[in-house]
């Protein structure tokens, strides 16, 4: 069996899968990526099937190395990558020998970004799943966020050449777009219209399970407490600081405040990547608008994942968008 | 139920909540059971996930499959023919040794109430508890039923670490925690079993609609079921009445 060996890493990093599915009735929460289009993309580019486990990490990357070749793949944003003293780009896979350190630095203009590995990282499913859900200690590499000196079983490698994306994924711009309720009747007419007009800050109170935003108060004139019912991933809830939480990859599964709006499905990933102390606002839209956006977007990741160009053998190193 | 009641709300697009109120009854709640049953029994393609709250059903659904406005008909027409049939409840006695560490709050509560220790345990072992829900983290149990002498509001600074295994009080509900981790509830004990096991054949023990009695047991008898819980073995069964 390979391994990933892991000699730095930053301190938001996790194994993560396309998530816990089915269990929300036991209040275990899905968990998975939190750009799940970037998630995807980084396990193609390696060759694995969808549901193989990758590293998620927040932030910063960190330095890796392997028992045996492996192809690698990172994705998620802007990110200097090195194998050695050779530059590498995202979006593509490389080769990596045994007597390689990969180093992947700081994300620039986003937060979360991925290592695929081909193989897959082939911890011990918990519940079906290897992803990580840190706050109970789940899945993952021992429940846990990953750390230097970890050493991560890999799957087997079927071998295949390097790939690259035919076009760039493009996240789209724009407000964040949100289909109102399950609990906007809390809120008059008056505050939901601030709500939309508002500009928010997204705060550096963030996590895996929820975002908090900064610089407008929403005020729910019918109370901040409900009798609690389900979440999803994309509730605004507001408790009665007025502070208004999205609640993200690592939600709880139930709570009791009320919840404005839900962020559409396909922006979801889009305001995860947003870097802390940027503005966002938010646009409403039709539930049949946001199920449209979604089912395109799926459309779109497959045919993205189906046209995976090979990159030449000789030329590992191009680094460039195929021409 | 008029008024407002049923209604279904969408929760984005991949989401939706059938509600059938806004408050805490067991009526409701054996409505949004059976409502959950009908759908697994007869199910609708495009379901994914269906969520039992105190209130509401929530539906996670895959709108590649059927979109929310087609699920929104479907449900609407399986709640006009529900029925609630009384299927017999499981019944669980849990084993509680009040106070200790874990019970921190169990005196302070007792002084609070201005009752004896042994009748605060006396009351709160004497009620029959109804899980509402499993939610907010795996296998925690939402229980109703609570005295309406042991209601008593959240601490307004929650504390960093309960353990699992820990019983509470939250308002008007009482709770049986399944992992550790950080409550503002108040609590007066705790039971040697797992809630939550990963690992074991059948993960959770509780499940909505489920009946609960609390069974004071001495520290002794509690440390030898300790032993068969660390061991594996079944120490509690349901009792279908």
């Amino acid at each position: 069996m390979s391994f990933l060996v892991i000699q730095q890493i930053g301190p938001m990093a996790t194994v993560q899968d396309l998530g816990r599915r089915g269990l929300s009735h036991a209040g275990v929460s899905g968990s998975g990526p939190m750009d799940m289009p970037s998630f995807r993309i980084a396990n193609a580019l390696v060759g694995n099937v969808e549901n193989s486990a990758a590293i998620e990490f927040g932030g910063t990357g960190g330095s890796f190395s392997v028992l045996r070749p492996a192809r690698i793949a990172v994705t998620g944003g802007a990110v200097d990558i090195r194998l050695g003293k050779r530059k590498l780009s995202p979006w593509e896979s490389y080769t990596l020998l045994p007597d390689d350190v990969l180093s992947i630095g700081a994300l620039r203009d986003c937060v979360w970004g991925y290592l695929a590995v081909s193989g897959g990282v082939d911890t011990v499913p918990v519940l079906g799943s290897r992803a990580t859900h840190v706050r109970t200690g789940l899945g993952g590499y021992e429940g846990r966020r990953l750390q230097a000196g970890d050493r991560l079983p890999l799957g087997r490698d079927n071998p295949g050449v390097n790939l690259a994306l035919r076009q760039l994924w493009r996240r789209s711009g724009g407000p964040v777009r949100i289909v109102p309720g399950p609990q906007d009747d809390y809120y008059s007419a008056e505050t939901q219209r601030a709500f939309l007009k508002a500009s928010f800050i997204v705060s550096p109170a963030r996590d895996r399970m929820a975002q908090m935003l900064d610089g407008h108060a929403v005020h729910a004139e019918g109370g901040h407490d409900i009798v609690s019912d389900g979440t999803c991933a994309g509730s605004i809830q507001v408790p009665a600081s007025g502070r208004p939480i999205v609640l993200m990859a690592e939600r709880q599964t139930t709570g009791g405040y009320p919840k404005i709006a839900t962020v559409a499905t396909v922006d979801l990933p889009r305001l995860a990547q947003v870097p802390s102390g940027r503005h966002v606002s938010f646009a409403a839209i039709s539930r049949e608008k946001a199920e449209e956006l979604l089912i395109a977007e799926r459309t779109a990741l497959r045919e993205c994942l189906a046209n995976l160009v090979e990159k030449p053998e000789t030329d590992d190193v191009s680094g460039g968008m195929p021409s | 139920m008029g008024g407002k009641f049923p209604r279904i709300l969408a929760c984005g697009d991949s989401a939706l909540s059938v509600e059938l109120a806004d408050t805490i009854d067991e009526t409701v709640s054996e409505r949004i059971i059976a409502l959950a049953a009908n759908l697994a029994a007869t199910p609708v393609k495009g379901i994914e996930e269906l969520v039992p709250t105190y209130r509401s059903l929530m539906v996670i659904y895959d709108p590649s499959v059927i979109r929310g406005h087609a699920l929104d008909r479907e449900l609407h027409r399986r709640l006009m023919v529900l029925t609630v049939n009384s299927v017999p409840a499981r019944r669980f006695d849990v084993p509680v040794v009040y106070g200790g560490s874990v019970g921190l709050d169990l005196q302070e509560l007792a002084d609070m109430k201005e009752m004896t220790l042994a009748a605060l345990i006396e009351l709160h072992a004497s009620a029959e508890y109804r899980v509402y829900m499993i939610g907010f983290a795996p296998g925690f149990a939402y229980l109703g039923g609570l005295p309406e002498r042991l209601h008593t509001p959240r601490l307004a600074t929650p504390r960093q670490r309960i353990e699992a295994s820990a019983i509470g009080i939250g308002g008007k509900q009482a709770s049986i925690n399944s992992v550790p981790g950080p409550s503002g509830w108040r609590f007066i004990g705790r039971t040697p079993l797992r809630l939550f096991d990963p690992h074991r054949s059948q993960p959770f023990l509780l499940q909505a609609g489920d009946r609960v009695r609390f069974r004071p047991v001495s520290e002794d008898e509690a440390a030898e079921l300790d032993r068969a819980v660390a061991a594996g073995q079944p120490v509690m069964e349901a009792q279908l009445s």
